[in-house]
């Protein structure tokens, strides 16, 4: 087994610095590196671009970062719930990249697969296509988009061991498994680490190979953005 | 006159038996209250989840487990939860049999605009250039006005394009309508409301044929 364990977020971040790229896994608030964010406001590196679906909120999530000017360019699918965010964009700044949602998976993917590009139909005919070489297949025309290049991916996984292994729970899985190898050190924070052994080979959701820190997460707060309920009648 | 729930209503109409469907946030969302009868769909959400179920019981969501608009939900029998690529694989890979969304304006050449007002905070498109890029069969749910009493069913999009020619049927308040080659050819028309109600609403080339039946919700 190779080792992957680091005792903490502090060894965990180890040579992050200013204007570093990052990938940040999660959805809304739902499945992000709580613990890894946290470290990076208190490390206050600066100049950072970020490559997550969405920005958090005002007081969580990368809004945290947002609030202390440590994000240059965020690169996002959707960045909604933020008034921070938005003063910050429209002031000017803040630089801000939109993709589709399934390119922005696709980019991560292509990261972690070794592809350098792909076509994909989406944005086809729309300012997201401006610049970008576009070709048809089949009749159907199609849109080139790059890999990303990052230099830290950070995850949020619900279980993982030593050897780096990671299991994700619900839809708290998104762009996590994505993330993992697509940068050059991929840093996951567990909410369990698990004994080596105990998870089953068959379930892993992520290898090790793609991982080089983990750590045992602590405090997870897993704030719901959108609380919707039903009454029992 | 539809309102939301007509709309909703009208578009279950849509469903059929072994469809896998994405619904976008708004009226759409609303339509997974309607599912007829005997058949059985179930509903992906892009950021990783199939066979979605109902809102959770007060005091049983789960942070780990939300739709799109980031609501918490649940899970039926037989639902999976996969990544964000896997997602958009399902969708761009025309396994998704029917997207329902929301738009800001739809052209009489099957153009859409749903995602960006010049001059106003841009939030994103999120899954949906995505999603009509890549679906063959996309419906529109909308008002057939904006606030200021415009049409929303144009010659060409003013705002900013989320997909190219891609819609191929909208249901609004006041019609269902499919874009053809020739324009809006109307097909039904919603209870109460005239041929022309429906003409002076429409800035882009209406089409009608035959009689017009009433939406039966």
């Amino acid at each position: 087994m190779i080792n992957k364990e680091v005792a903490n977020v502090q060894e965990a971040l180890k040579g992050v610095t200013h204007n570093m790229v990052f990938m940040l896994g999660g959805f809304g608030l739902c499945g992000i590196p709580e613990n890894a964010i946290a470290q990076l406001v208190k490390l206050g590196v600066k100049g950072l671009t970020c490559i997550s679906n969405n920005a958090g909120v005002d007081d969580f999530g990368l809004g945290l970062l947002l609030q202390k000017k440590q994000i240059k360019k965020m690169i996002s699918s959707y960045v909604g719930e933020n008034e921070e965010f938005e003063r910050q964009m429209l002031s000017g700044e803040l630089d801000v990249e939109l993709i589709p949602q399934g390119t922005l998976a696709e980019r991560c993917r292509a990261a972690q697969a070794g592809f350098p590009a792909f076509y994909t139909p989406a944005g086809y005919g729309t300012e997201v296509a401006e610049g970008k070489e576009t070709r048809e297949f089949n009749g159907k025309m199609y849109v080139l988009e790059h890999a990303f290049k990052a230099d830290f991916a950070f995850i949020k996984a619900w279980k993982g061991d030593a050897a780096g292994n990671l299991v994700f729970k619900g839809t708290a899985r998104n762009f996590n498994p994505i993330m993992c190898g697509a940068a050059k050190i991929t840093v996951a924070e567990v909410e369990e680490l698990v004994p080596l052994g105990t998870l089953d080979p068959n379930q892993i959701h992520i290898p090790g190979i793609f991982v080089q820190r983990i750590f045992q997460g602590i405090n997870y707060e897993k704030r719901i953005e959108q609380r919707t309920v039903r009454t029992k009648s | 006159m539809l309102d939301k729930i007509g709309i909703a209503k009208r578009l279950a109409k849509e469903l059929k038996d072994g469809y896998y469907v994405n619904l976008g946030i708004g009226i759409p969302t609303l339509v997974a209250n309607y599912v007829p009868e005997g058949i059985a769909v179930e509903f992906q959400s892009e950021n990783g989840v199939l066979g979605m179920g109902p809102f959770p019981f007060e005091g049983e969501e789960d942070a780990d487990i939300i739709n799109a608009g980031k609501q918490t939900i649940t899970t039926l029998p037989g639902a999976s939860f996969f990544d964000s690529a896997l997602s958009f694989s399902m969708i761009r890979g025309k396994h998704v049999d029917l997207t329902i969304l929301g738009a800001m304006e739809v052209a009489e050449n099957g153009d859409i605009a749903n995602w960006k007002i010049p001059g106003k905070m841009v939030k994103g498109m999120g899954g949906a250039m995505d999603l009509v890029a890549s679906a063959e069969n996309i419906i529109v749910a909308m008002m057939h006005t904006n606030k200021e009493g415009e049409s929303k069913l144009l010659k060409r999009c003013s705002l900013p394009l989320t997909g190219v020619g891609c819609i191929k049927k909208i249901v609004t308040n006041l019609a269902v309508l499919e874009v053809t080659e020739k324009g809006f050819k109307l097909l039904e028309r919603a209870p109460g409301v005239s041929i022309d109600d429906i003409k002076n609403a429409t800035e882009g080339k209406l089409i009608i044929e035959d009689d017009i039946p009433e939406i039966i919700v």
